[in-house]
């Protein structure tokens, strides 16, 4: 014999009770009838539309491209070291960082920033470079957790390079053992204010051979 | 106690092929032979002692008192293990390979040459395995100057 449990029953929804619902209903009904700045902005859209050649936008060419470069930042996907796991968290759906524009980049040949994510070994070093210099300018490096930055626990080691930037050119330091996808994610947005600022930085000087 | 027996009788062995007693704790011996009779005693250990797994090799630095180059090998069935040892001098490094006796030496043998710099005689492919073709010096050897910088990168 079957006992079934008895199910509890649930009134059914009723749209009208909901008081948020109303009150969202009210604030945009009333914030319709006091907009008069929406109003006088599509006024002066539709006049300047009157003008020949009133569609175009006029502003600054670096101004421009700029903004065309900070919001879209491809980062080339090299993963060094555990810093990588990391790195690959913030390219993944959680922290997302497709959002800002960055589309993590199979190639180095197309893409913008290289994130350096780990322990550069004396060995590793001389790819690194190689990849560094296929990618086009302008190019940016960030430099992603203690190794990258100094060598970090590594430094006395024999076969480790103390610090990325005694390879490559680094823009952004992101301290961490292993940063965390929240730390290089401020870290790529300090990037795009940096980018956004390229005129005024200008090119930066190629580092010195050494002797 | 099977291992513990078997243990004492392949001591027992060694102390009447080599002349030499090795050290036992456990089911773990040691024992230290001359250079010229290395690759004897590990075809010995395969041949008659069934230590047929080789787990290691690799050198230590004592300074003054030179190199001293260690395999382990593994009597996986009876439980027992032979560290074998012998000493070369930091000036000369030369020891006889293994890879006649066990193939995975020859890998081995690379990373010993390429970290502390003793020449394996009789290699099949001696160089380096790890580090770069135009590394120079020895790293692992306690005289090496780890921070001395090195162009171009440190």
């Amino acid at each position: 014999m079957e006992v079934k449990p008895p199910v509890p029953q649930v009134p059914p929804a009723v749209w009208s009770e909901f008081k948020d619902l109303q009150e969202w209903e009210k604030y945009h009904q009333e914030r319709a009838d006091n907009d008069k700045t929406s109003e006088a902005l599509s006024a002066i859209a539709e006049a300047i539309h009157h003008f020949p050649g009133g569609w175009i936008v006029t502003t600054s060419t670096e101004k421009i491209f700029n903004w065309a470069r900070s919001s879209s930042i491809w980062p080339v996907t090299f993963g060094l070291a555990c810093c990588a796991i990391e790195m690959m968290a913030t390219f993944a759906s959680r922290f997302d960082v497709e959002r800002f524009g960055m589309v993590p980049w199979a190639s180095p040949r197309h893409s913008d920033l290289m994130i350096v994510s780990g322990t550069v070994t004396i060995k590793m070093a001389p790819m690194l470079k190689r990849i560094y210099d296929q990618m086009p300018d302008p190019k940016w490096v960030v430099s992603m957790g203690s190794c990258a930055n100094s060598g970090g626990p590594f430094r006395h080691g024999y076969h480790v390079v103390k610090g990325v930037d005694r390879v490559v050119p680094v823009d952004v330091y992101v301290p961490g053992c292993p940063p965390t996808p929240d730390s290089l994610m401020y870290g790529l947005l300090r990037l795009q204010e940096q980018v956004a600022q390229f005129q005024k930085t200008g090119t930066r000087p190629a580092p010195a051979e050494p002797a | 106690m099977t291992a513990l027996t078997a243990a004492a009788a392949a001591a027992s062995q060694i102390q009447e092929r080599f002349g030499v007693g090795p050290s036992v704790t456990g089911a773990e011996l040691s024992v230290t032979v001359p250079t010229e009779r290395w690759p004897e005693l590990a075809r010995f250990a395969r041949d008659t002692l069934g230590c047929s797994y080789f787990n290691f090799l690799t050198a230590v630095d004592w300074k003054e008192q030179g190199l001293e180059v260690l395999a382990r090998l593994d009597n996986l069935d009876a439980g027992v293990a032979l560290t074998m040892r012998t000493r070369v001098t930091a000036e000369h490094p030369r020891c006889p390979t293994l890879t006649g006796v066990f193939r995975g030496a020859d890998w081995m043998e690379r990373e010993c040459y390429d970290m502390f710099g003793v020449v394996f005689d009789g290699h099949p492919d001696l160089r380096r395995i790890l580090l770069g073709d135009d590394w120079e010096g020895y790293p692992l050897r306690k005289d090496y100057a780890v921070d001395t910088p090195q162009a171009p990168y440190r």
